[in-house]
């Protein structure tokens, strides 16, 4: 009975967080848009317009949801569900501290990855029940984006799983403590000798952009030509879970990076280890996205799957079989 | 990436690109024949906002038609009644005061200057970066405020009559003119620093979008469009007017025929105009900016005007049929865009869609000025 009532507590905190970050960070993101474009941003509601958000909530509550002629009924109701819902789901696998984790899985990478590849089949079903040729076509984008990244994204986890020897988050971490030197992002000093890991480190993070559809990857929801992409038919609160959905995925993105690379809830100095130090690296990286975002133009469909499939794919995997090799070596 | 498309005709299918749509700029309806994300056959459909200025311009005597030619193009309106007021004072025969024509020229060149920031800043809208957008756009508030205190006007102007300018120019005007000049060149060199050097954005640029020269010939394309092809023709100084041969400067001419080259063209353009503009001011002549008894009842002898002027997007042109009374009998009026429109379809077969809008904006089209 307790360990169901916790349970229930972990996923419940899980949601809320999650929701709490989505909310928060498209706040984030305008405000951030707004000093870089030499404008102030949304700063009306509340203080620093900290009650942007749930105002947005309410209005997008409050709107009609008007389902399109022809449209799959069920298809489309459930796409929007079906990004958020595994978006969530990963979150109860993430751990932010030793001790703040819904729940200690030793699958835990594994579990993240299955959910996280599970939002594309919203994104499928949103393009195809809309009955709309532009969210069609950015489904299929979506669909050959999220399959061509997911590869390298993977085996560079895998290169991670190798070294530390283990799928369970909390033990990559943990590996990593002490201070700085000990990270995986710092090839010589750490347990692993790795001299690759900055490499893979990249391709992780340039992989993690292009599986949350951000700019400059975002070919799905393409504006320029795709009007709104696969969402171009919803309004309403499916509209507002879409959108809840990708910011929940670069917040997944961030953490694992952190989690992989950047020694989780550890201090670079050895002091008060953490979970500051996990929110502070993981919204560095959402920010260095954010930034990115608002800097760069976009790419096209086919110049984003050469570079996954002639680039990204060999690099990741030549670099799975080198660390193979050092780690023979070491 | 040009690819050859061979299909049945039932294994494409049509998208309705517009009339309302984002890369369009106002409402351009594009009938686009796709092949998945080939484009296969592209027909543009005009006619959306058609409000009849030529027609207008035929029932209306001079005077009333003037402020008629600033609402074709609502980015670079200068340029066009520049066009208009030079025919009309050629088929009457009214002198033009030297102040004039040079504050004329100051205009229209200033004008073209925040027509071209408009146009980079959506064009980078529709490669997807944002951000340029705001940058440009407050570029551009600094010669809207200054031409706003002397015409009255921020994108609407009726500033040039037939004869000369309805206002002088004063002191604080050349003041912020000049001090506009250092400020503009240091955010040329932000935009090429942001922009031109971009991986993503070279990558889009270079060798997409193929216009030849023999295309530009057969379609009538001016502009950036065509000196971007190699074409080496600007009105300004082919067919010289107003104080254009008196004024110093270069016309840009890049021959890769691609979007690159286009972007380049009229980049290097709102150089060539701020130097225009400082060389203007500086040979500003004194005196009257309108002449002594400029006729209010213009009426001119019967006969076939033409004019053509360099506007920002291009040659614009206009033919004025007199019969002697105080509305001309046929006005006809050449619109650069909707020649450079017509383009789209020859040059974006083959395209993948999003190649094909970036091709479209380097176009750069203003809707009211293809359906004036």
């Amino acid at each position: 009975m307790i360990l169901t009532l916790t349970i229930l507590l972990a996923v419940i905190i899980a949601i809320a967080w999650a929701a709490f970050n989505a909310a928060y960070l498209v706040l984030a993101e305008r405000r951030g848009a707004g000093i870089i474009q030499r404008r102030p941003g949304p700063n009306i509601n509340g203080p620093f317009g900290l009650l942007q958000p749930p105002l947005d909530g309410i209005k997008l509550m409050a709107k009609q949801l008007i389902i399109p002629d022809g449209a799959d009924k069920f298809m489309y109701i459930s796409a929007p569900v079906l990004v958020m819902c595994p978006a969530i789901m990963s979150f109860v696998a993430l751990p932010y501290s030793d001790w703040l984790q819904a729940q200690n899985i030793d699958v835990g990478l594994l579990m993240v990855f299955a959910f996280a590849s599970m939002g594309t089949m919203g994104i499928v079903f949103a393009g195809w029940s809309s009955r709309n040729k532009y969210s069609l076509m950015a489904a299929m984008r979506s669909v050959s984006q999220a399959v061509a990244y997911e590869i390298p994204m993977i085996i560079t986890a895998l290169t991670i799983t190798l070294m530390a020897g283990t799928t369970n988050l909390d033990a990559i971490v943990a590996q990593q403590s002490e201070n700085f030197f000990h990270w995986n992002i710092f090839p010589l000093f750490g347990e692993t000798h790795n001299i690759l890991m900055p490499f893979s480190f990249l391709i992780f993070f340039i992989c993690s952009m292009a599986e949350t559809n951000r700019a400059p990857f975002d070919l799905g929801e393409a504006e320029g030509e795709l009007v709104a992409g696969f969402h171009i038919e919803y309004g309403s609160m499916g509209f507002g879970l879409f959108f809840m959905g990708e910011y929940a995925n670069i917040v997944i993105g961030a953490t694992l990076a952190t989690i992989f690379f950047l020694g989780g809830w550890s201090c670079p100095f050895g002091l008060f280890p953490g979970v500051w130090w996990f929110l502070i690296k993981m919204y560095a990286i959402i920010f260095t996205i954010i930034w990115i975002r608002w800097t760069f133009p976009r790419t096209t469909i086919y110049g984003l799957l050469n570079l996954s499939w002639k680039i990204l794919i060999p690099a990741s995997l030549v670099n799975l079989l080198l660390t193979a090799g050092l780690m023979k070596v070491f | 990436m040009n690819q050859p498309v061979e299909l049945q005709p039932d294994e494409t299918f049509v998208l309705n690109v517009g009339p309302q749509h984002p890369a369009t700029h106002g409402v351009l309806r594009i009938k686009m024949e796709m092949n998945g994300e080939y484009i296969v056959h592209a027909e543009t459909v005009v006619g959306y906002i058609h409000r009849m200025h030529e027609k207008m311009g035929e029932i209306k005597t001079y005077p009333q038609f003037l402020m008629n030619l600033s609402r074709l193009d609502y980015l670079g309106a200068m340029g066009y009644s520049h066009c208009h007021a030079l025919c009309v004072e050629k088929a009457a025969g009214i002198e033009v005061p030297k102040r004039a024509e040079y504050i004329r020229v100051i205009m229209v060149e200033l004008n073209r200057i925040s027509s071209h920031l408009v146009w980079l800043g959506a064009f980078i809208m529709d490669l997807g970066g944002f951000t340029p957008l705001l940058y440009t756009f407050q570029a551009r508030e600094h010669i809207l405020d200054m031409m706003e205190r002397i015409t009255g006007a921020r994108l609407t102007y009726c500033y040039i009559r037939f004869g000369g300018v309805s206002r002088d120019i004063d002191d604080q005007f050349i003041q912020s003119a000049r001090d506009f000049m250092p400020y503009m060149r240091k955010e040329l060199v932000k935009y090429h620093k942001l922009v031109t050097g971009n991986i993503i954005f070279k990558k889009r640029l270079i060798g997409m979008g193929h216009i030849s020269p023999e295309m530009c010939r057969k379609y009538g394309a001016s502009s950036g469009v065509a000196r971007g092809a190699g074409i080496n023709f600007d009105i300004r100084r082919n067919e010289p007017y107003s104080v254009y041969p008196e004024l110093e400067f270069e016309v840009p001419v890049y021959d890769g025929c691609d979007n690159m080259s286009r972007y380049m063209v009229r980049m290097d353009e709102i150089e060539q105009s701020l130097r225009i503009v400082e060389h203007a001011l500086d040979q500003l002549p004194d005196g009257p900016v309108m002449p002594k008894k400029a006729p209010k009842n213009i009426k001119p002898p019967a006969g076939d005007y033409y004019q053509a002027t360099e506007t920002a997007r291009g040659t614009f042109g206009v033919r004025l049929v007199s019969d002697g009374s105080t509305t001309p009998y046929r006005m006809k009026l050449r619109s650069p865009t909707y020649s450079n429109m017509h383009l789209f379809d020859e040059a974006c077969k083959g395209l993948m869609i999003m190649d094909a809008m970036a091709m479209m904006g380097t176009l750069d089209l203003v809707i009211p000025e293809i359906d004036r």
